[in-house]
Order: structure tokens, then sequence, then C-alpha cells
């Protein structure tokens, strides 16, 4: 079995086997938690409180425009390369074949980028993620904050991007162990999303809503 | 005996002149041989010099468990080219498909070859090697095919293994694998092996190599024994369709718009990608066509275990496992763990609740 064979089987069906258990198994967990017995009054109906959900996803995906000084680079930079990582991911049309082959669905309508397009926003991404990563490393509270967990995902990352590109200009040596590097780290992605940081992709936005919900309900502004 | 034997031998520039090869034909065929392999331009010349002053190669020809498709490649190209002629230029001194004599009179012939040409002889081998029950499931002439190969590579001075079967294994060697196939590099480990795999090999390439092993000696070889001067690139890299892969234009069956206008082929299967070979850039038939060309993706024939990378009209990356409930399982066992967490927390949660309310009570 070669190494690309690897990649695409056993590791792949492996990773995949592992990722649907261990999201489930968080997000079922945090889900039948419940909530801390509230000692407010509630000053609010619940659908105004579901429309103070919503504002609050909104708003608090965006700069605070008191902070904004501070904040808008940061911001920026987050958003740059987590805008460029979605449309590799959801964009490229070798991605999309992978997707529809791996889920087995057939999308009929299901729009792609130019390749040479992609590779621009691929490089763009990957240096964007580079300013984000010095700007983790050089803020100090940022840095004290952060952990093994931020330092290994961002390595798969680089990885992962990296080998992408270095497939669509032939770099690398040889095409198969380039892309089977590719399929691995993605492979490493799924393994370990789950257990880290990355587990923010399900949580972030009902979080935000959650938080939103609860504080219109009893009477706070979102 | 040999070594009278040998210096008898025409060289394979008298054999030209005999057969009215002229010296301009010669040298354009050694200018595109040393353009394939990437060799300078002043090269030619050299490469000219030296393949002319080699001796006829005796070649013995050693066909396995195949269906001939090879040697068909090799003999029925579309027209008399100088490829076949250079072929024509080896003293073939064995090749059951091939030769007048059979039986015995046949395994004589190449005992005698191979006596005579002691260590100097090149070992053409056509055909995947069975090994299981002891190699019983290939016999000629009353031996198994293990035993041949190893008698006949004993006294090689290079062994090309011709098409993917004689390379890797090839379809015999395909998922179960039932007669234990393997390639000649699997049990000759000896001698240089030079493979020049494909279902069937480009003729070209087929004659390229053995020329330039004529000439230079065991060309530069990639990781799976071929040579890069033919094997060097994807078929991806050098497909004339390639634009449209990085246009992002795809046809989606082979009889849509996309197909119809000559788009890439990627998302139909065309393993071009992973495969490397010289079809884009030899061609087919006297450089013809070739299979993309035609409309069909690239199906990676020259790879190793090109038969069990999926179906021929799965794209390069698809899943290569099937999933019979597995990932469903983990999503409920993912579940109950879920549930089984937060009872636990929460159990745990009243607990810590109760000791408080005791505590400050």
């Amino acid at each position: 079995m070669t190494l690309l064979e690897f990649s695409r089987g056993p590791m792949l069906h492996f990773a995949l086997i592992v990722f649907v258990l261990g999201v489930l198994w968080r997000l079922v967990a945090v889900s039948l938690l419940g909530w801390r017995k509230s000692k407010t009054k509630w000053r609010n109906s619940t659908a105004d409180a579901v429309k103070g959900g919503a504002i609050a996803t909104g708003n608090r995906s965006w700069p605070h425009p008191e902070f904004l000084d501070r904040t808008a680079f940061g911001e920026a930079v987050g958003y740059g390369y987590h805008i460029g990582l979605f449309a590799v991911l959801l964009l490229y049309a070798p991605h999309v074949v992978f997707w529809k082959n791996l889920f087995g669905v057939n999308v009929p309508f299901w729009p792609t980028l130019p390749s040479g397009l992609m590779s621009v926003i691929s490089i763009v991404t990957i240096f964007v993620m580079f300013i984000a990563t010095v700007r983790r490393y050089m803020h100090k509270p940022l840095r004290r904050i952060s952990n093994f967990d931020d330092w290994f995902t961002l390595f798969i990352l680089y990885v992962l991007m990296l080998s992408g590109v270095m497939l669509v200009f032939g770099l690398g040596g040889r095409y198969e162990w380039v892309l089977a590097t590719h399929i691995i780290s993605f492979n490493a992605l799924l393994i370990w999303f789950p257990f880290g940081k990355l587990m923010h992709a399900f949580y972030i936005f009902p979080s935000r809503f959650i938080t939103g919900y609860k504080h219109e309900k009893k009477g706070a502004s979102s | 005996m040999s070594k009278k034997r040998t210096d008898e031998r025409p060289t394979i520039g008298q054999v030209l002149d005999e057969n009215g090869v002229g010296r301009r034909r010669f040298l354009k065929y050694c200018a595109g041989i040393t353009a394939l392999m990437a060799m300078p331009p002043g090269a030619t010349t050299a490469f000219a010099q030296q393949l002319r002053a080699a001796k006829r190669p005796t070649v013995i020809y050693m066909p396995f468990q195949e269906c001939t498709g090879c040697l068909e490649s090799l003999t029925r190209s579309f027209a008399p080219s100088l490829e076949s002629l250079i072929f024509d230029t080896v003293s073939l001194d064995y090749n059951h498909t091939l030769q007048a004599a059979a039986g015995h009179a046949a395994e004589e012939a190449r005992y005698e070859a191979m006596e005579a040409a002691h260590g100097e002889y090149i070992l053409i081998v056509d055909g995947s090697i069975p090994t299981k029950i002891n190699g019983a499931y290939g016999t000629s002439a009353g031996h198994t095919f293990v035993d041949q190969l190893y008698e006949a590579a004993e006294g090689a001075a290079a062994i090309v293994a011709v098409g993917v079967c004689a390379a890797y294994g090839g379809v015999g060697a395909a998922y179960p694998n039932p007669t234990g196939a393997v390639g000649v590099a699997d049990l000759i480990t000896d001698k240089p092996v030079i493979n020049v795999p494909g279902c069937p090999p480009i003729p070209e390439v087929m004659t390229g190599t053995l020329v330039s092993f004529l000439a230079t000696g065991v060309p530069e070889l990639d990781i799976h024994g071929r040579p890069k001067a033919f094997f060097g690139n994807t078929i991806h890299d050098r497909c004339y369709r390639r634009r449209f892969y990085d246009r992002g234009l795809f046809a989606e069956a082979f009889d849509d718009e996309g197909a119809k206008n000559g788009w890439c082929l990627y998302k139909l299967g065309c393993r071009g990608p992973t495969t490397y070979n010289a079809c884009a850039t030899i061609k087919w038939n006297g450089g013809t066509s070739w299979p993309i060309e035609a409309g069909h993706g690239c199906i990676g024939c020259s790879e190793p275990n090109f038969w069990d990378q999926g179906g021929f009209y799965e794209p390069v990356t698809s899943k290569l496992f099937r999933d019979t409930g597995q990932v469903a399982a983990a999503g409920a066992a993912g579940v109950a763990l879920g549930v089984a967490s937060a009872v636990a927390a929460n159990s745990r949660r009243k607990k810590l609740a109760a000791e408080d309310q005791e505590t400050s009570s």
C-alpha cells in the first residue's frame, strides 16, 4: 500500500470516524448540560429573546465601534484567513470533487473558481495566516492565552495549505507524495478537530446566540 | 566461446547500413531520442556514435503471465518506422510468440543464446510472475516461470521489464491477486532492472530505452525503476488540456458540452495528475493521438497497483475505502458518550451544590 493509498483509504476512514464520534460527543454533552437556573425575572418575551440572540450573533461578529482602533487589525487578519480557508475548501474544483465523492452527494450546481484565482487566494491566505501567527506570538496577552492547542492547529493548517499550493505549482517532489501529505494533513485536522479549539467552528455562533438570547430575556441590551 | 561470439557480432551501425538507413535519418532519430531524454543538443552526436559502435545485442524475450498486448504494441506499429528497424537490429534469439521454432527446439535455441552471450545479453520480460504454490500457476517447458526467470536473469547484463505486469504485477497482481503475481524487481535484486510500464508501453519508449541502454548503459531511473527520461513528468504536467484545468473548466460527463469542447477530464476520473508517462508528448500510433486526445481520461496504466486505485471514473482524490456503517456507528457512539458525559457532569454538579448547601447551612 502506497502512502497515497493509505491517506485516501484507511487513514481517511479512521479520521472520519474519529471526527464524527468526537464532534457529536462534545456537542451532545454541551447541549445537555443545561442552563444555570436564572434568579432574574424574565422581562422580555421568547420572540424578543430570539431576535436579541440573532442581533448578538451579528454584533459580536463585527468589531465594536468603540474599540475599532485596537481590534480592527486583529479582526481583519482573522477574517482574512478564515474567508480564504473557506474559499479554498469550498470553491476549488478538485476539493468540490473530493467532497462530492466523500459524502456521495450529487449537488447539481456547486460553483467553483478558476485554479489561477484559487492559487492567488491560497497564497494570500497563507501570508495572512503567517501575519496572524506572528501577531499571536508578538502580542503578549495573546501569547499568554495560547497553548499547544493553538500552535499545533496552526502547524497542521500550514502543512495543509503549503502542500496544496505545492501541488498546484508542481513543487516539492513527486506529485503523489505531496498529494499524500496534503490528504494526511487533512486527516490529521479531522482527527484533532473535536479535541481542540477547532471546535469553535461549531460553538461560536450558538454561544453568541445564547448569550444574546439570555441578555434579551433578562432585559439587558445585546 | 562467448567472447568469440561477441566479437563476431556486427555493430548496430553496420546493421543499419545493411538495411539502407541513411546517416541523416539515423541522426534525426538520435536527436529525437536525446531530446526526449532531455539531453543537451550537443550530446546527439556522441550518442549516435556510441549507438553505432555498440555491438548488435542478443535479446532473450521471456513472456510470462501476460496477454501479448505489449508485444503487439512493440511489433505492430501502423507503419514501418526507424523504431521498428532499431528493434530489428537486435538479435532476438528467443521469443516463443514470434519465433518459428517451437517446443524443445525453441528451448534449445534459448539455452544456446544464453550460453553464447552469457553476461552480455539483454533479458526482456513480459508479464507478471506467479509465485503462489511454488509458482505452479505459470509453467512453460516443464519449468515454472519463477525458475525460468531466475535462470535467464543469471547471465543477463540487464533486465527490461516491459509492461506494467512485468514491472509491478499489473492485472495479475490486482486484488485479490490469486496467483501471487509479482513484478521482476520483486524477485531479481542483483541485476539492473529497467521498468518500462504501461498497458501496453509506448513502442518508442521501449526502443528509446533499449538504445539508450546500448549507448550509455542503464539510464537514470525513478523510484519505481522507470527511465526518468520518459517517466519524469506526469501526464497532467504535459497534457494539452491542462489549461482548462487551470481555468476551472471540466467535463462533467462524456457527452456534455465540456467534453465536446475538450475540457479537462479530471472530474471524470482522469489519473493524469498521479501518472508518470510520455503519452502526452510522444503519443501513440506514430504520434497520431493518445487516450486523452481521444476523449477518455488517463487510467494510470504505468503506475504500480493501478488496478486497485478505485474506479477508473472516480477522481484521483476519491476515497479508497468502503464504509459499511462504521461512521454511522461512530456517530451513535458519540451521541451515547455525549449523553453519558452530560449525565455525569450534571450529577456531579448537583452533588457539589448539595455539599455547598450543607456547608453553608
